[in-house]
């Protein structure tokens, strides 16, 4: 009896040391898979498969999955397949710490992959540096995110606060009479769309573009006719929208039209970035000469991105102009990853931030990728592209490779 | 300024057209069976889904489609009825019924994400882009028939409740259940048909909508549910023209506020709404003032 106790009891304690072993592992950089393991490689994820975000979430969805398969395709990493743990967050800045929590301390996952939004990266991020884990994400470049000075942040994209920076360096080349004469800003109530548009306008009011409206209205889809009637009212030549999805542009598209008020310039922060997202709702001749920044488009020359764009169309079906952009932002993060733990041999993430730090530039469908002391993409080149003619082209920089002509002014409304 | 400001309340006029065509239903179904639907902003958007596929496959202009979504709405009413409400016994019904209803657009939510994806679309027809001039301003058309609708069925609802059998029946219903069991009316039956009714109205209400916003998608509803409250609450609770009263009321001035700031216009609906409340706790045209005519 004594001696079944004692057997009992020495178990039990050794049981316990190793669950405090592995515990004290997992806690120290993150992931508890050793490089040397058969196993599939885990990575952690919360995406807005639902809620306010779900479009960009899904569209996140795809260009996570699109790069497991092609990376699976190829061997994996360190001779392991990746394999991805998803759950949803319905676009809750609450729920996406629990999310990561959960698959950090309960699914235990090698790796972390961001969620879509500035607004979810920021608690999410914190999340994911309270356990050592690097935190590689694709869309969350709001000065929020970079505010916190965490050490594990990486965003593979362009700082949103710098997206529309060709394009007022375009109005600054353009002759004082051919300059808009009035802009309007109205802003949604987001940390993606504010900072860029406030930035905006105050590099284009010294130039002398008066400043006939700009104010900042609720995220909130019944909220949007009134500012739209009001920016009509205020008869500016150019709208710089602070938008942060389809439904805005397209409410204020359609209140313009129905006031018959055309400005020579619109550009929006998102929305016509979203391939057929955006041409179904307003209508591909509506579309025409809406511009938006961005730092991706379905026809960019480089290679990795031609390469990703012909395995979309074969995995997901549709066309090119169909691609949203957040699935580059989402296929970076990957590649990102990729490079970072084939040179270190390591999944160790102490060691993948370390890295990631070190300067090295990397590459992505994105273009390169090279990360300051806050995470910011240090040598991301924004663009701005316009729709033309049911034709999603890259105009600015103005002669830069693939850039072509910009319309000017914008065509009046279609319908 | 001046022009702003009369601009701004032609706009919340109008506006309050459409928001009162997705809140009578729900005034009308509390009204009844003392039930708040919360489900009531997935059921606009099923509204504007159903007028969706009918004007993209089968090319149906929205209004006409109407003819077709509106009793298929009645259905879906009935049904949610009979399988989530009616089942709902005891003290307890009215708390419960929130679950229920909650549970209703979950699932509704799913069916639609299932169906039709998370992208938003959007409804077209050469009516919402385009305006008339009057008096110098441009009134969108969309928002002009959406008003005419508003009113139309408003008054349709009153006929309905004040002048025929039924209505007779809904009305001794909503004063006393009980009593009304009493002399005969068959309770159950008056509750599933008029929670089909509200859900009908709301039909028009989700066709409206689609047209009016930038686009919606199946996680639209929970945007509006909020805003829809806070109009039967201050039209008061179970009040038809009411409801129209308050939406045009709060959107009217939501509108005029938003001309300084747009922020504060979304504060201010909610403002007017504790105000009113503070004066006058059954709201504009409260449930016990209903209930006695």
């Amino acid at each position: 009896m004594r001696s079944n106790r004692t057997r009992f009891l020495s178990v039990g304690v050794a049981a316990c040391a190793a669950a405090a072993l592995a515990a004290g592992c997992s806690s120290s950089g993150g992931g508890s898979s050793p490089a040397g393991g058969k196993g599939p490689i885990v990575i952690g994820t919360s995406l807005s498969l639902t809620g306010d975000f779900s479009v960009d979430g899904q569209a996140f969805d795809k260009g996570y999955n699109l790069w497991v398969s092609q990376v699976n395709k190829t061997g994996g990493i360190l001779g392991r397949q990746v394999k991805l743990d998803i759950l949803n967050d319905n676009s809750s800045p609450t729920q996406v710490v629990t999310n990561y929590q959960k698959l950090i301390t309960v699914d235990r996952v090698d790796l972390t992959f961001g969620p879509f939004s500035t607004l979810l990266t920021a608690p999410a991020s914190a999340t994911a540096h309270r356990y050592g884990y690097a935190f590689v994400e694709g869309a969350g470049g709001g000065g929020l995110v970079f505010a916190q000075k965490l050490n594990n942040v990486f965003d593979v994209s362009l700082p949103v606060v710098n997206e529309l920076d060709p394009f007022t360096a375009w109005l600054k080349t353009l002759p004082a009479s051919q300059r808009p004469s009035s802009a309007a800003y109205p802003m949604a109530d987001d940390p993606f769309a504010m900072p860029q548009v406030q930035r905006t306008q105050g590099i284009l009011q010294p130039l002398g573009i008066k400043t006939a409206y700009s104010k900042v209205f609720p995220e909130e889809e019944s909220a949007y006719k009134a500012p739209a009637d009001d920016v009509a009212a205020s008869g500016a030549q150019m709208v710089v929208l602070g938008s942060a999805d389809v439904p805005t542009v397209s409410a204020f598209m359609t209140a313009f039209e129905q006031q018959h008020f055309n400005p020579k310039i619109f550009v929006a922060a998102a929305g016509p970035d979203q391939g057929a997202s955006f041409t179904s709702a307003v209508g591909t001749a509506n579309a025409n000469g809406m511009m938006v920044p961005d730092a991706w488009y379905p026809g960019s020359l480089n290679a990795l991105s031609q390469a990703m764009v012909r395995d979309y169309v074969a995995k997901y079906g549709g066309s090119p102009s169909g691609i949203n952009a957040d699935v580059a932002e989402a296929y970076s993060v990957g590649e990102v990853v990729d490079q970072a733990v084939t040179h270190n041999k390591s999944l160790d993430n102490t060691k993948l931030i370390s890295y990631l730090h070190s300067g090295v530039t990397l590459q992505s469908v994105q273009g390169p990728v090279r990360f300051n002391s806050l995470g910011e993409n240090l040598v991301a080149t924004a663009f701005i592209f316009q729709w033309q003619n049911g034709k999603f082209v890259q105009v600015l920089p103005k002669g830069a490779p693939g850039s072509t002509a910009i319309v000017y002014p914008k065509p009046h409304w279609a319908s | 300024m001046a022009r702003q400001i009369y601009q701004a309340i032609v706009d919340g006029i109008l506006g309050g057209g459409v928001y009162a065509l997705m809140a009578v239903g729900l005034t009308l179904i509390f009204g009844v069976l003392d039930i708040i639907n919360i489900a009531q902003g997935i059921l606009v958007v099923v509204g504007a889904y159903l007028s969706y596929a009918l004007s993209v496959h089968l090319h149906v202009d929205l209004f006409l489609g109407l003819l077709v979504t509106v009793p298929a709405m009645f259905v879906i009413g009935v049904v949610i009825h009979l399988a989530f409400i009616r089942p709902l016994r005891g003290r307890e019904r009215t708390s419960m019924s929130l679950l229920a209803c909650y549970a209703v657009a979950i699932i509704a939510e799913g069916v639609l994400y299932w169906i039709f994806g998370p992208g938003y679309v959007t409804l077209k027809a050469s009516y919402i882009n385009s305006s008339v001039r009057v008096f110098g301003f441009f009134l969108p058309y969309i928002y002009l028939y959406g008003f005419a609708l508003a009113v139309a069925l408003v008054v349709l609802l009153y006929g309905l409740l004040y002048r025929t059998k039924f209505g007779r029946s809904v009305r001794a219903t909503m004063q006393d259940q009980t009593a009304a069991r009493l002399i005969g009316i068959n309770v159950n039956r008056v509750a599933a048909l008029t929670f089909g009714i509200g859900v009908a109205v709301t039909a028009a209400g989700g066709m409206v909508y689609g047209a009016t916003s930038g686009g919606f998608n199946p996680n639209s509803g929970y945007d509006l549910i909020s805003r829809l409250l806070a109009i039967i609450i201050l039209g008061g609770l179970g009040s038809i023209g009411g409801a129209l009263a308050a939406a045009v009321f709060m959107i009217t001035l939501e509108s005029v506020v938003d001309i300084w700031s747009p922020n504060w216009a979304i504060l201010v609906f909610y403002a007017a709404l504790v105000i009113v409340l503070t004066f006058r706790p059954v709201g504009l045209f409260g449930r016990q003032a209903v209930r006695a005519q």
